[in-house]
């Protein structure tokens, strides 16, 4: 009943070249996508060289040649000279990077605990579902501000900048696993009770591993989608972290830190360095978002 | 049904003292708490008294228990940060974070029964389309981009609104309150809609979705075919049945709304619970990451548990029967 | 003493849209006119389908959204209603014309005491203080046969029985004394057992308060218990009307009598549980000439070419070509 919440104005059984919605949703994540992958290359400035920086060209508008060293930014400088345009594509990749690997991470995990409830039952499956049902208590974004407050404590003060990123996946990951745990489990909880399941037992074989060959199959579009909506997730749940100043540091800006900093003077009216970044992140959000409302649709499988 | 709110008081009281034990680790184990709490001039004689005092030379099932009943009489420890009791720094923070939460979620589940409701009696509509497309939008929306966006329209652009703090408060007993000053309403505005915002368009879709469901049932026609005015069918009988599930959601909605209340309170300076929290992260403030924790699964579990309660007096069905009668 | 029928449809179609997405609008009422009587019971029957349910929804003008009135005339109690605008439709709803619904617990608000839906119908109609229109609930359900009424007024629907449920629903529709009652299949999903005392109830009902009755029903068994009259609908038309015994003993369209002939009988003798083979082509998808020509065993030529003429019949009146020829083929008196 819950599913239907988000009846949304997207049809079921389109196929994607029938909706424009998720087609330029799908254009506009792949040229993200590409763009954080060519940073090095597409980037007109190295952000994180200090040598290239030029403090004279800070605060310079776009599109408009710096008074004193007559550079011109696309998308403007920002406090310290740093080119906006590059500062974005950098971030975006920090942003994707650790997005994708704390779904990654998220679903290994998911899949594997939701395998072994799944398969074993009993209590492995009772305490696995309780811990499901406890961190479910809480929203996902106050459990990775959580286990990244408990990681920084336990990290060394000289490396907290150097693992910050790591520490973020690790957050978010961890956060984000009771999903796909819950959809593996049932599948599992079936596949569990089939004979090649007991055949592979008696010859000695992993059972979860064989059953993973068998279920894989079944769950790959429930995870898909989980997977799809769990990325906007990640994405929006770092950027938010960094943006509190409990993400990626400084000295590795993502999306949500490049928006910290600019936040800072929007009052002053150096609007480009918040808006630029800003909108990137809302491009990025919304498209992911998108895809995965259209893939929930077209796949349709029961979720949680 | 008795059986279920058993199984949930206890489930809840699991709930809590795994989250207990959560801060007796992080309290125990991130760093050491001698060393936080002792300054740099320390004898080795003083670090021995503290280790006593503090307990740690129990065995560790003993300094949880010690732990969570010194937690029930509200002594939380002190802040290694502000070197003040958790407990104090709780109780002055609380009341900001209170009201602009309740606040909040009056907004969200006002605007969103009301929206809801709205769409799903105009199906067509043109309003419809655009708000069902705004929600969408919307949902995606990261809350620290909303709140930007309303300080730079309403206080940057227009000049209308304050973009930070609390404005003026009112000491009543332990309780400051903004409501009861001009100042303090006018600061309350932008956070309130920064934070009510996404929980407003989630309600919206489920009521309008409910609603679209609940109007096509057979006593809905019933009530027509009895010449009930509409009013009277799409607000009683119609909106009553819908809200039955919105009232789960709602009440999840309310813990991410003190949840989600830390983000808005870091972009409006908010000097409430949540920006405590923050900062108690940026500086590794162990106690009051543990303090807080305790408290805020404190606050979910009496939301979920209240919502139980709740359902048993909206739907009769889940009452245990009266009476039965054959024929 | 008859000053004219209760309720009066003339020539009344209903369309709904046509299968597909762009499709043609179809009738699924093709022009029927009956009338009931104060104290009469008309008795509408048909296969699901064959719009009994649509004919039913446009006495009171509430069809379904994407269905409307296409044609003819409903005239309650002398007066012509088809055209009223939606207000006006209202004050006829529950006051004139009563409605009960198949499904007794799907019809009543679920979070609501019965005594609390009475008492909230009974305000609407009549001019009641709160305490009255609790009196007077407690009576309605006194009329219809509910033990201890006063002590049921704070149920709920999920505590009562399905037939006691569907007692409710007909309180509930008899509540400002309507000159008409429909009951759309109200005994469909109740105990075969209490099945008889619904109807029962309804009969006693129409003639105690010389009330008019359109009983919508699929089971030729109900009607023969409950109708004076009876309306046979096949695929949005009349097919045959008249006094129900004479429709019952002398079927004159082939399909009455394959009704007729598929009720199994409880009198001992072997009776042909016969079913009529083929099913009931949906609106729009009608064959030219007289419907039923393809399930009819006695179809000619005739009967695909040209739609059947309208003759008096076994008391009453039959659309076919060929009425009353399945007579011979039957081995009953």
């Amino acid at each position: 009943m819950m599913g239907r919440a988000a009846d949304g104005a997207i049809g079921r059984g389109q196929s994607l070249a029938r909706t424009p919605r998720a087609l330029l949703s799908l254009g506009v994540l792949a040229g993200l996508v590409l763009a954080a992958i060519g940073a090095p290359l597409l980037a007109p400035h190295d952000p994180f060289d200090p040598a290239t920086l030029d403090l004279m060209n800070g605060f310079t508008a776009p599109m408009t040649h710096n008074p004193y060293t007559g550079d011109l930014f696309w998308l403007g400088a920002d406090d310290q000279g740093r080119d906006v345009f590059s500062a974005i594509l950098f971030g975006l990749r920090i942003s994707l990077f650790v997005g994708m690997s704390a779904v990654a991470l998220a679903a290994m995990l998911g899949v594997s605990l939701g395998l072994l409830a799944g398969y074993l039952g009993g209590w492995v499956d009772g305490l696995t579902m309780r811990a499901a049902d406890v961190q479910l208590t809480f929203p996902a974004i106050l459990v990775a501000m959580l286990i990244f407050g408990v990681a920084k404590g336990i990290t060394p003060v000289a490396y907290r900048d150097e693992m910050a990123i790591w520490v973020l996946i690790l957050a978010i990951g961890l956060s984000d696993w009771v999903p796909f745990a819950r959809v593996v489990r049932g599948a599992a909880m079936v596949e569990a009770s089939r004979d090649y399941v007991l055949a592979a037992r008696l010859s000695g074989r992993s059972g979860p591993a064989i059953m993973l060959r068998h279920i894989l199959p079944n769950v790959l579009s429930p995870v898909l989608v989980i997977a799809t909506i769990g990325l906007a997730q990640a994405i929006v749940t770092e950027a938010t972290l960094s943006f509190l100043g409990i993400g990626a540091p400084p000295t590795q800006p993502s999306l949500g830190t490049l928006i910290r900093t600019g936040q800072s003077y929007l009052f002053s009216g150096e609007w480009w360095i918040l808006a630029f970044p800003a909108a990137t992140l809302l491009a990025l959000a919304l498209a992911v978002n998108l895809l995965g409302d259209w893939l929930r649709d077209r796949l349709n499988p029961v979720l949680q | 049904m008795r059986a279920h709110l058993i199984r949930r008081v206890l489930q809840s009281g699991l709930v809590l003292l795994v989250v207990g034990f959560v801060a007796f680790s992080m309290f125990r184990f991130v760093g050491d708490p001698v060393d936080n709490m002792l300054g740099p001039e320390r004898t080795q004689a003083d670090i021995a008294r503290l280790r006593t005092d503090l307990g740690l030379d129990r065995p560790i099932p003993v300094q949880y228990a010690r732990y969570l009943a010194q937690a029930v009489q509200g002594n939380l420890g002190v802040s290694y940060r502000l070197g003040r009791p958790v407990a104090d720094i709780l109780a002055e923070r609380a009341p900001a974070t209170l009201e602009l939460a309740a606040v909040s979620g009056l907004l969200a589940l006002v605007g969103g029964v009301a929206l809801g409701v709205l769409t799903a009696i105009r199906r067509g509509g043109i309003a419809t389309g655009v708000l069902m497309t705004l929600s969408l939008v919307g949902v995606s929306l990261p809350t620290f981009l909303i709140g930007i966006g309303l300080i730079y329209v309403f206080a940057i652009c227009l000049g209308w609104l304050p973009s930070f703090g609390r404005g003026d408060t009112v000491q009543i007993g332990g309780w400051t309150t903004g409501l009861l000053t001009a100042s303090g309403r006018r600061a309350l505005i932008l956070p309130a809609l920064t934070l009510g915002l996404y929980q407003m368009t989630l309600i919206m879709r489920l009521v309008r979705s409910q609603m679209l469901e609940v109007l096509s049932h057979d006593h809905i026609r019933f009530a027509r075919a009895r010449g009930l005015p509409e009013w009277r069918v799409l607000f009683r009988h119609a909106l009553q049945n819908a809200l039955v599930p919105v009232i789960t959601v709602a009440g999840l909605q309310l813990g991410s709304i003190i949840a989600f209340a830390i983000v808005t309170e870091t972009v409006f300076q908010w000097p409430g619970l949540g920006l405590m929290f923050i900062n108690a992260i940026r500086f590794v403030d162990i106690p009051v990451m543990a303090a807080y924790l305790m408290l805020i699964s404190a606050m979910f579990v009496a939301i979920n548990l209240l919502v139980d309660l709740l359902y048993l007096f909206i739907d009769p069905r889940l009452r245990p029967a009266q009476q039965r009668s054959g024929g | 003493m008859s000053v004219g029928p209760v309720l009066s449809l003339r020539d009344v179609s209903v369309s709904v849209p046509g299968r597909g997405a762009r499709g043609a609008r179809a009738l699924a009422v093709d022009r029927v006119s009956v009338d009931i009587a104060a104290g009469e019971v008309l008795g509408i029957v048909g296969e699901s389908g064959a719009g009994k349910s649509l004919l039913a929804s446009a006495v009171t003008g509430l069809l379904p959204p994407r269905a409307g009135l296409s044609g003819g005339e409903v005239w309650i109690a002398g007066a012509r209603v088809d055209h009223l605008p939606e207000a006006r439709l209202r004050r006829l709803r529950g006051r004139v014309v009563g409605t009960v619904f198949q499904d007794p617990l799907g019809a009543l608000n679920p979070l609501m005491t019965i005594g609390a839906q009475l008492a909230e119908t009974i305000a609407v109609h009549l001019p009641l203080s709160r305490s009255a229109a609790r009196q007077r609930a407690a009576e309605a359900l006194a009329e219809v046969g509910i033990p201890a009424p006063a002590d049921r007024l704070g149920c709920y629907p999920h505590e009562l029985s399905g037939g006691m449920r569907q007692r409710v629903g007909i309180a509930l529709a008899l509540c400002a004394a309507p000159a008409l009652l429909i009951a759309d299949e109200p005994t469909t999903a109740l105990d075969v057992s209490v099945q008889a005392q619904i109807l029962a109830l309804l009969k006693r009902l129409c003639r105690d308060r010389g009330m008019a009755v359109m009983l919508i029903t699929h089971d030729m068994g109900v009607i023969a218990e409950t109708a004076d009259r009876i309306a046979v609908l096949y695929a949005g038309r009349l097919v045959e009307t008249g006094p129900v015994r004479d429709v019952l003993d002398t079927p004159c369209h082939p399909y009455t009598d394959g009704l007729v002939a598929a009720v199994p009988r409880i009198d001992g003798r072997p009776g042909r549980l016969a079913q009529i083979p083929g099913a009931m082509p949906p609106p729009g998808a009608r064959p030219a000439g007289c419907a039923f020509h393809p399930r009819c065993a006695l179809a000619r030529d005739r009967c695909r070419k040209d739609p059947a003429p309208e003759v008096a019949a076994a008391g009453g009146r039959a659309a076919c070509w060929f009425p009353c020829r399945s007579l011979p083929a039957r081995t009953d008196p």
